[in-house]
């Protein structure tokens, strides 16, 4: 399968990602975002980072960039789109998600594991994960604290567009097991057609039980089959 | 009483959003572009009818909390 | 402009310093030149003061590349791999404005790292507070922890190690130090010495600003009407520059372009010219017309001695402008050819098609002052410490009060405003002895960790700078890695005060003679002296950053107990040392007596001992014991790994605050099965290695017999919340 990781001014998990995808065996090319031509593509991945700095707002200039013209025409055409921590901020900046990221409630930055709850696996991220399985991911974000009108809430809910929570050890997801003040809980979405999922957690941080565990490993492993 | 206070960055000190922002908008197409500086904005209502002393609350308010006098000016209108 | 003796001390120089200048000259400076001198001349850039005791260091030895005098030390590392790591302050720009201080203190290392051809791969920090009780010291610590995340987040390398403390003696003025570490190909480093005459002298990166510009033009503000627009404005940071700076710069290295580059740090433009040119032995011609500028109508003055970020002075190789142009353009910098490299040995400025300065590099690189100062030898404290003087304490309430004090709680507040992650080869994040990082795609990683004991320093100089480097080397060897070198960060007082400078000097001797007894050249540094107001020096704080060298990734170890029942062992002798303890100053507010005795051939042997039994898979954690002694080293084993321990009550010293909170040195604890141990004792028998069994791993309970029986769970609690508590929010 081959994959295609874009990079801006100011990405910095492009290479994890990209090591991560290959890793999967995936054939990885990055992309430069000046690039007005995609590399034909069966998985598309805005990695983190601070592209632009995060300047004005985290994801605002790199929504106004050259291949994001290409990328919306891909997701449109239905190619699977993955945004990860800056990666879920372009996407929403570019309308490609609806929704917002707020600061952290907290307003710091904040870089931690946290664990999440695999709330729907009925998409083309999530299938290899058991329903309802609880994963530990590691966050690192300012502006990660989602938040949308309550008729998206409701439609996210109940066309099950949430493939993520935030919870605890045990999958309990309350207050106390929200890192980022995040609106229930939420750490990722999925658009209506379920081919593009934005999440400010990083998985690709999560394929090596040396560094940390294999949690990650099932997302992208469910992209490949 | 309302006031609006404007904080920028002092004229000498780096504005590194300002120059992003100024090079994307340029990179856009908006060629008249000169310069661009990224400031905050606060509304603030004062208990008080009389406006100098309102002024000099608001002041206080700018030097001592909302503005980082050491990289930044701030402009204070009533509205 | 006349020079006026006022505008000479204004910019920092003695009467007697000026009078050498114009005999170096044979004339008179005019103010530009006088300016340079004042950059080139300080105590930052010149090591006038340090000098002398700096020589004394152990430098080399077989894995030393590159050792101090370059922008930053270099160790081989095998397979053609080479570290490069410095440490640096920013210490009073992070008091002026702690966040763009801090970032920009982050940002001046990095750029040291990567100008000698290092991807950096981790960062650490050491920061030192005021009293938390001190008014400034919430807003201090809040504008620096963001500072040096938002710094190293942004430009996406990991934050994974450091030390955040408190003491009131920084009351006025804190300590802000970054250390960087890189990865290179050893036979792709680059240096700062320029080589070739007619080369040309590139300028890339950021624009020049009025950032910075040294206090003395605020001081001699009768020079100017428009006194307002002279003030030295506070350097912000830009880290997505810095990475575009990054990635541009790593890019053109892989072309064989460049003869010699040199980040624009302290001094900006003018040190990098004149360090390139004195290393090289030829002179620098530089068109100050052509100086990338970010306002309007700069003067050759501000340009010169600008501190804007984020810049760096490459000289090329003749014909690979264009190709060079092309990397920079495509990255969005700034690329202007503003000079070349010269016969005549001078730095000479054009401006507006005239000359406007002309000095001799020499006159600023190695005739530049340098002093031996005086000094005096501390008076060392001969008060004995006895516990009967003192008033009872319960055992209990002691170690609380010491597990959840500012200085021994948890930093996760700090830590968490991290990425530690980022670039995916972090084995060990903060909170451990050491962190390690994976060399990336290879089967071996770097140890790395920073250390401090200023209590330790203040009260015995010299002894203080044997026992940091021996923390330092202790924390490396408990995960499991080979120290290989360090960098320092030498954080003093008023060098002109002769007992300020006595510390100095002895705190050398002291490193000098732990780095050679272990063979831990010390390759790079930096020093910082004026910390302090009027009469009020901190502290003396020398912070050492080790590197060390793990070479098979299956025998990592860390501090977390891993199972119940096992044995804990203490390697090393207890004597029950109290003087300068973190027991006294935490519970009697006393800093009284001497540090621990540093016996160098224990320390070596019983880290050689712990290398061994971490090689040889014999033992399940390791911690090093340090401040507060046995008893927070095993806490800090509990609440890691949520498994308690049963305590056994010393068997030969019988006093257990003695046992259990002093500090005496070279000593680890390690946790052994079962059925490891009988093989453990006879391998420390065997080695006349001193040990002994102080208890063992059990479920939920951290517990000495009738003196102490907490939850794990309780405990961690204890040692969680002094920082929340400290930052919440007040409604």
């Amino acid at each position: 399968m081959n994959s295609s990781v874009i990079v801006f001014p100011g990405s910095n998990c492009d290479r994890d990602v990209a090591d991560a995808l290959t890793k999967l065996q995936f054939k990885n090319k990055m992309v430069w975002h000046k690039d007005s031509e995609l590399p034909k593509s069966d998985l598309i991945v805005i990695p983190g980072g601070f592209s632009y700095g995060d300047y004005l707002r985290s994801g605002a200039i790199a929504a106004k960039s050259n291949i994001l013209k290409e990328i919306i025409k891909a997701a449109n055409s239905g190619c699977p789109v993955l945004g990860i921590c800056n990666g879920f901020q372009i996407l929403i900046e570019t309308g490609l998600l609806k929704g917002a990221l707020l600061r952290n409630k907290n307003l710091k930055f904040i870089s931690k594991d946290v664990y999440l709850k695999v709330l729907g696996n009925e998409n083309k991220f999530c299938k290899n994960f058991k329903k309802g399985k609880v994963i530990k991911l590691n966050i690192a974000h300012n502006e990660g604290n989602f938040f949308t009108n309550s008729d998206h809430l409701k439609e996210l809910e109940d066309k099950d567009l949430i493939p993520f929570k935030y919870c605890d050890k045990n999958g309990t997801i309350n207050e106390s097991s929200n890192p980022n003040g995040s609106l229930n809980n939420i750490a990722g979405i999925l658009n209506e057609k379920k081919n593009i999922l934005g999440m400010m957690p990083h998985p690709e941080r999560m394929i090596d039980n040396l560094i940390s565990n294999t949690d990650g490993v099932e997302l992208f492993s469910s992209i490949l089959n | 009483m309302k006031f609006a206070i404007t904080i920028t960055l002092k004229k000498d000190v780096l504005d590194p959003q300002g120059k992003v922002v100024k090079q994307t908008l340029q990179g856009m197409g908006m060629n008249s572009l000169q310069n661009v500086r990224q400031g905050k904005y606060f509304e603030i209502e004062i208990n008080e009818k009389d406006e100098f002393k309102a002024n000099n609350i608001v002041k206080e308010m700018c030097d001592k909390l909302l503005a980082n006098l050491i990289i930044e000016d701030y402009k204070i209108n009533k509205i | 402009m006349k020079i006026t003796e006022n505008i000479i001390l204004s910019h920092g120089l003695k009467l007697d310093e000026y009078a050498k200048i114009k005999s170096l000259l044979n004339r008179e400076p005019n103010y530009l030149e006088l300016g340079i001198f004042s950059a080139m001349w300080n105590e930052h850039c010149s090591y006038k003061s340090s000098k002398v005791h700096l020589k004394k260091l152990p430098v080399k030895n077989k894995n030393v590349i590159q050792g101090p005098g370059e922008n930053a030390g270099v160790i081989d590392i095998g397979d053609d791999d080479a570290i490069i790591f410095k440490i640096e302050s920013h210490n009073h720009p992070s008091f002026i404005e702690p966040y763009q201080g801090a970032a920009t203190g982050v940002g001046g290392i990095l750029r040291d790292v990567f100008t000698m051809g290092a991807r950096p791969i981790a960062l650490l920090n050491s920061i030192h507070f005021g009293s938390p009780n001190n008014l400034k010291t919430k807003n201090l610590l809040n504008g620096v922890v963001s500072g040096i995340g938002g710094y190293g987040n942004c430009i996406g390398i990991p934050t994974v190690a450091g030390e955040t403390k408190f003491n009131s003696t920084y009351n006025e003025n804190i300590l802000v130090n970054a250390m960087a570490v890189g990865l290179a190909n050893k036979n792709k480093i680059f240096y700062s010495k320029a080589k070739g005459i007619n080369k040309p002298v590139v300028y890339v990166g950021s624009k020049t600003g009025r950032d910075g510009i040294h206090g003395a033009s605020m001081a001699s503000a009768e020079f100017d009407d428009n006194s307002e627009e002279k003030k030295p404005t506070v350097q912000v940071g830009d880290p997505f520059t810095e990475k575009l700076l990054m990635e541009a710069c790593l890019e053109l290295m892989k072309e064989k372009s460049i003869i010699s580059i040199q980040d624009m740090g302290a001094a900006g433009l003018t040190s990098s010219s004149v360090e390139m040119a004195h290393k090289g032995n030829l002179g620098i011609e530089l068109d100050l017309d052509k100086v990338p500028c970010r306002e309007e109508n700069m003067s050759p003055y501000e340009m010169m001695l600008s501190e804007s970020q984020e810049r760096m002075l490459i000289i090329l190789e003749d014909g690979k402008e264009e190709s060079a142009k092309k990397i920079f353009t495509k990255w969005d910098l700034d690329f202007v050819v503003i000079g070349k490299t010269t016969e005549a040995r001078d730095l000479s400025l054009k401006f507006k098609n005239q000359s406007v300065a002309s000095i001799p590099i020499e006159a600023l690189s190695s005739k530049a002052p340098v002093y031996d100062r005086k000094w005096s030898k501390k008076k060392l404290s001969k008060k004995k410490i006895s516990l009967k003087d003192l008033k009872k304490v319960k055992f209990e309430n002691a170690f609380l009060k010491i597990f959840s004090s500012p200085n021994h709680s948890n930093k996760k507040w700090v830590t968490d405003q991290y990425d530690q992650m980022v670039m995916g080869d972090t084995i060990e994040r903060s909170g451990a002895d050491a962190a390690i990082i994976k060399i990336h795609n290879k089967d071996k990683a770097v140890a790395v960790t920073v250390d401090s004991s200023a209590n330790y320093c203040k009260s015995n100089p010299n002894n203080g700078g044997k026992q940091i480097v021996c923390e330092n080397w202790r924390n490396l060897i408990s995960v499991g890695a080979k120290p290989l070198a360090i960098t320092n960060c030498l954080n003093f007082g008023n060098p002109e005060n002769p007992e300020i400078m006595g510390e100095f000097a002895e705190n050398i001797l002291g490193i000098k003679e732990a780095c050679e007894f272990l063979d831990f050249p010390v390759v790079s540094g930096n020093v910082s002296f004026y910390n302090g107001t009027n009469k009020n020096n901190i502290f003396p704080t020398p912070v050492i950053g080790g590197v060390g060298l793990i070479k098979n990734l299956k025998r990592i170890q860390n501090h977390r107990f891993k199972k119940l029942n096992s044995q804990i062992i203490l390697i090393g002798k207890t004597f029950g040392h109290l003087g300068q303890s973190v027991f006294l100053d935490e519970v009697y507010s006393l800093r009284e007596g001497l540090p621990p005795e540093v016996n160098l051939s224990n320390e070596k042997n019983n880290g050689e001992i712990v290398i061994n039994l971490i090689n040889k898979n014999l033992i399940n954690s390791v911690h090093d014991v340090s401040s507060g002694g046995i008893i927070l080293a095993l806490a800090e084993m509990s609440i890691s790994s949520s498994i308690g321990i049963k305590i056994n009550k010393p068997k030969k010293l019988s006093n257990i605050f003695e046992f259990f909170f002093g500090e005496d040195q070279s000593r680890y604890i390690v946790e052994v099965d079962n059925n490891n141990s009988p093989k453990v004792e006879k391998f420390l028998k065997e080695n006349n290695t001193y040990y002994e069994n102080i208890g063992t791993t059990q479920k939920d309970f951290f517990e000495l017999e009738k003196e102490l029986k907490i939850s794990v769970k309780d405990l961690y609690e204890a040692n969680n919340k002094w920082y929340n508590n400290y930052n919440a929010f007040k409604s």
